[in-house]
């Protein structure tokens, strides 16, 4: 495959250089400046395109073309075969005029601000914790990032082992004579469950990225307020964090964004149950469209869940200047 | 970054107040305390080892026992056999192998158009291309499967492949790194009578390495974990599945099967674990590059 798509590359740059240096008096005559000059004004677009039009080409067929599709088909009622027929707004108003979508949006906006705080405290806390460690950073480091990287799936199913009835928390449990909470399949604590488990899979990526982070803070900062007396508390809360704060900024609004969108986790856990307590608007745009093969829905969905997402990351952008520090 | 890196123990232990007689003790109450948690935090995937060893009659019980009493390397040939696991271990290979390959050509050659050839349009492709790492992979799922129907790519590798081999991502983060390059390299080149083709290839890529790779590695990473679309777009799992997928369906019609279902959950973290392991020494500085470019 990148043996293919380089090749018509690779034929056409060298036809057109003789062509380039016919153009040209020299290297050394018109001088670095007087090239640069003449490649500026001329362009090089046919360079350019060679270059770019893969990704370009790629982007549009997949990316943009089905961005505007998606908004058509939004308009529509679509299903999987039969006639479809324009709809207008119709789709976006039925989302938003029923309990069962309510529910969903619920669901996610609630699995966002128990995983998002969580994941920032647990990942940040280990990753201060583990930058005062001297041998072995590295190692824990690696460990507590390898969840992030092994498939989610085979991460849910050990999860489910874990907490279904009979499972290892229930068997513990069972020691001391009592029984486990039906952590899956109880209203109460099936969304907790999900949220337990997402953290100890995900926080490890943004424990790399602070540990980045920590790692670039210059030595002699901390060096001048521990003699001028600082506590260990002092030097995170005025040193590290304002450090790390473009860190955070960029480690919070990345992990809002995945998070609106996460799917296996329900989808293989609790299967969105019981009822749709944990029915996320992911798992619920999947259904639409493959379930029930409504395809206008499950796009109208997915817009509603990009405004959400756009509208929580443009606050998260308007709020940034009050905490987060780019003089460094 | 490797002197900066070999400096930081130094400069923290100088950073703490005068040595005090119980610092010593306090490190290493704070070592072993920390060792304890990343040991209780890689439980379940130790339980996820165990299990995949224990006889199917001791995988669960009061109290719960991590080992059972004999190692049954068995479960693994039966997990493999129940469902052609062997298959989707070559399918992930392939999917994720050669999506890695398109996107590392597209987005490096993308890159250096953005980052050294001037171009009308570049500003605005660019930035198109930045507004599009906005839009959720969910956004596009139904206007993709339609668009799988219309090319005939339903339940094919195509579809798996080539959908998220285009994404911004990687062009971002090589352009980032193509820009930090100093143009002295590219005039010298010049002079050297080489082409622009030349310059990317023996002059861009070459210090680019770290980047690519790291590139590389999650690019690959992400295609073998990739459960969503290969869920929707896969029709006959046994033939073009994923190793997610397979392990989906395997948990589906074995559920009750823990022991084997967690044999066949191991085989699928294999290639991903090792290469973060193999990756382990620039993980950190490429998350930094990865993670941050996008600032």
């Amino acid at each position: 495959m990148s043996v293919e798509s380089d090749r018509p590359l690779r034929d056409p740059v060298p036809a057109r250089r003789p062509a380039a240096g016919g153009r040209r008096p020299g290297p050394g005559a018109g001088g670095r400046a007087g090239a640069a000059a003449r490649r500026k004004r001329r362009g090089e677009f046919g360079t350019a395109a060679l270059f770019a039009s893969p990704a370009v080409i790629g982007l549009t067929l997949f990316t943009l073309f089905p961005i505007a599709m998606s908004l058509v088909i939004s308009f529509f009622d679509w299903p999987g075969f039969g006639e479809r027929s324009v709809v207008g707004f119709a789709n976006y108003a039925d989302l938003l005029a029923g309990d069962h979508f309510h529910r969903v949006v619920l669901n996610t906006l609630l699995f966002t601000v128990l995983y998002l705080p969580l994941n920032i405290v647990v990942s940040l806390g280990l990753a201060v914790w583990i930058a005062t460690m001297g041998r072995g950073r590295q190692t824990l480091r690696v460990l507590f990032f390898i969840p992030v990287i092994t498939p989610i799936v085979a991460n849910v199913l050990v999860w489910r082992m874990i907490y279904q009835p009979n499972g290892a928390i229930d068997g513990l449990f069972g020691v001391f004579g009592a029984t486990a909470p039906n952590f899956l399949g109880d209203e109460n604590w099936a969304m907790l469950a999900l949220v337990a488990m997402s953290v100890w899979q995900g926080f490890g990526y943004n424990m790399l990225i602070f540990s980045a982070a920590i790692d670039n803070i210059p030595a002699t900062l901390n060096e001048a307020a521990g003699l001028d007396g600082a506590g260990p508390w002092a030097r995170f809360r005025h040193i590290t964090v304002p450090m790390i704060s473009p860190a955070m900024f960029f480690a919070s609004t990345m992990t809002l964004i995945t998070t609106f969108q996460v799917f296996a986790q329900p989808y293989l856990l609790t299967g969105g149950g019981p009822g749709v307590a944990t029915e996320t608007l992911v798992l619920f745009i999947y259904r639409q469209g493959f379930s029930s093969y409504a395809l206008g829905a499950a796009s109208a969905a997915g817009w509603i869940l990009f405004i959400l997402i756009f509208l929580v990351t443009a606050v998260q952008f308007a709020v940034q200047r009050k905490w987060v520090n780019y003089d460094v | 970054m490797s002197d900066q890196r070999a400096e930081l123990p130094r400069a923290t232990r100088a950073g703490e107040p005068p040595r005090r007689g119980g610092r010593r003790v306090r490190h290493a109450v704070s070592a072993a305390l920390l060792w304890t948690v990343a040991l209780i935090f890689l439980l379940p995937l130790v339980y996820t080892v165990a299990t995949s060893l224990k006889p199917a009659g001791e995988v669960f019980g009061s109290p719960p026992t991590l080992w059972g009493s004999e190692l049954r390397w068995r479960n693994y040939a039966e997990a493999m056999n129940y469902l052609p696991f062997e298959r989707f271990i070559l399918n992930g290979l392939l999917v994720a192998g050669v999506g890695t390959a398109v996107v590392l050509v597209s987005s490096s050659l993308a890159a250096y158009a953005f980052a050294r050839l001037r171009w009308r349009g570049r500003d605005s492709v660019f930035l198109t291309f930045l507004v599009t790492l906005m839009i959720p992979q969910e956004v596009l799922v139904v206007p993709m499967f339609i668009l799988m129907l219309q090319f005939g790519w339903v339940d094919s590798y195509q579809a798996l492949i080539l959908p998220w081999a285009f994404t911004a991502f990687g062009a971002f983060l090589l352009r980032q790194f193509f820009l930090t390059v100093p143009r002295e390299l590219d005039d010298a080149a010049t002079i050297d009578g080489a082409g622009r083709f030349r310059i990317f290839w023996s002059v861009m890529l070459p210090l680019a390495r770290p980047s690519i790779a790291v590139l590389a590695v999650f690019t690959f990473i992400t295609y073998w974990n990739s459960f969503l679309w290969p869920l929707i777009i896969t029709t006959s799992v046994e033939t073009k599945g994923t190793v997610p997928l397979g392990l989906s369906l395997f948990f589906s019609q074995q559920g009750s099967q823990w022991n084997l279902v967690m044999a066949a959950s191991v085989v699928s973290m294999v290639p991903t674990v090792a290469l973060v392991l193999l990756l382990r020494r620039h993980l950190v500085s490429g998350i930094a590059t990865a993670g941050l470019g996008g600032r």
